[in-house]
């Protein structure tokens, strides 16, 4: 069994501000250049010379995925333990809620997946990669790997064991593949012995992988 | 009855591969690019997905994520006329000597 | 396009078995499967519309359908109680009414 990595909740880091004027990139200075890096820049520049966007746009775009990061999706699974009634809002509307506290969700549908003592969810797009990104920012790559997309519904217990997660046979496993309009994030319960933690520590054990169904918080 | 090859759901596959990757700018302005051409109506999340998905299995398979972005944006914007073969050949060309260039100095 | 009238939550469906080429958000592992209805999840256009370009078409249901995992796979390796959820449009689904 493979061991796990980090899932770290952690963002990607800065945007890198991508200059119009065609510099060379320097993170890939000292390797070779692909074909599809030289059609991703053409592309752009094209783009931009067309008024389809500008740079700033550009560089703005970049910039608004990266304040996406799994850390939102947390803040939301900790409000949610410690205030009903947010719960309940959250389980009406993600995206109302995720607003109501200062959040952006963006406008596609989010759906929250509350597990209880006799459910887990966990999430999948087997078809590409759909994935509340406007919420949490971008996917691991495994998510989108076909390995994940394969075995996820077919396996989805072998699957969680690779990532450490097992769960008794009297929890339904509840695998939800994102075929369509939806965008679904998990929100675990909250484990034992939190009673006494305020929301800010709640959050930090809400990982990306733990809002994605692959692993559970850990105290 | 065949099944379509980006359609991977129950098929037999190794065991997840959990290495995180760390999003190249590149990857990163490919995805902005998508992002905003697809807020300027120029194509529908769904149209990008059948452009993907056309891609074939060849090339789906041996592309990376954003390279099948990129070849599938790319693709689109062609069909529909908001760039030319003939100027995205000779901007990638150019792109392609500045990158050379700067390389070698 | 044949469509059906709205599927109740509890309401038995069968994914059609039809496989079509070109663009499609029916998984080919549910074709010919049939499940619950566990809820909606709204109103969109088709996908299979709006992939070649036709931006106007009429709205379809997209139900939430729960399929048991040991009625999709042989052999099944999980838990009895365990589920899939996938989100269905409604022009592949069709309503099944159980035999006694």
């Amino acid at each position: 069994m493979s061991t796990r990595h980090d899932d770290t909740h952690a963002g990607h880091g800065h945007a890198h501000a991508d200059d119009h004027a065609r510099t060379f990139q320097p993170d890939i200075e000292d390797a070779p250049f692909t074909h599809y890096q030289v059609m991703a820049q053409a592309l752009g520049d094209l783009l931009i010379e067309k008024n389809v966007f500008s740079a700033d746009e550009l560089r703005r775009q970049i910039e608004i995925q990266d304040t996406r990061t799994p850390a939102e999706g947390a803040k939301l699974v900790a409000r949610a333990w410690v205030d009903a009634g947010f719960a309940a809002l959250l389980a009406r509307d993600v995206n109302a809620a995720a607003e109501s506290i200062g959040i952006p969700a963006g406008d596609i549908p989010i759906r929250a997946l509350f597990d209880a003592p006799a459910l887990h969810n966990v999430i999948v797009c087997t078809l590409c990669s759909c994935y509340p990104r406007q919420l949490i920012g971008l996917p691991p790559a495994w998510y989108k790997s076909r390995e994940y997309r394969s075995r996820m519904v077919r396996e989805p217990r072998a699957v969680l064991a690779e990532f450490g997660t097992m769960l008794p046979d009297d929890v339904e496993l509840r695998v939800h593949d994102s075929t369509a309009d939806q965008r679904y994030m998990v929100v675990p319960m909250r484990p034992a012995g939190t009673d006494a933690w305020d929301e800010a520590r709640l959050a930090e054990i809400v990982t990306r992988d733990c809002l994605i169904g692959v692993t559970l918080p850990r105290v | 009855m065949d099944r379509r090859f980006h359609d991977f759901g129950g098929q037999d596959a190794g065991p997840v591969p959990c290495a995180e990757h760390v999003y190249e700018p590149w990857e990163k302005r490919m995805d902005a690019i998508r992002g905003l051409c697809a807020q300027r109506g120029l194509f529908t999340t769904d149209e990008l997905r059948r452009s993907i998905e056309d891609l074939g299995p060849g090339v789906y398979d041996k592309l990376g994520y954003y390279e099948r972005w990129c070849a599938a944006v790319t693709n689109l914007l062609l069909q529909k006329r908001v760039i030319t073969v003939d100027e995205l050949g000779r901007r990638m060309a150019k792109v392609e000597e500045e990158w050379t260039g700067a390389r070698c100095r | 396009m044949q469509v059906n009238p709205p599927h109740a939550p509890g309401a038995r469906v069968r994914v059609r078995r039809a496989y079509p080429p070109g663009h499609t958000r029916a998984p080919y592992f549910i074709r010919g499967k049939a499940g619950v209805v566990a809820d909606t999840a709204g109103a969109y256009r088709n996908p299979e519309e709006l992939a070649y370009g036709v931006y106007d078409g009429a709205p379809l249901r997209v139900y939430r359908v729960c399929f048991r995992q040991t009625d999709l796979w042989p052999g099944y390796g999980g838990a009895p109680c365990d589920t899939l959820y996938v989100d269905i449009y409604e022009n592949w689904l069709e309503s099944e009414t159980e035999v006694a």
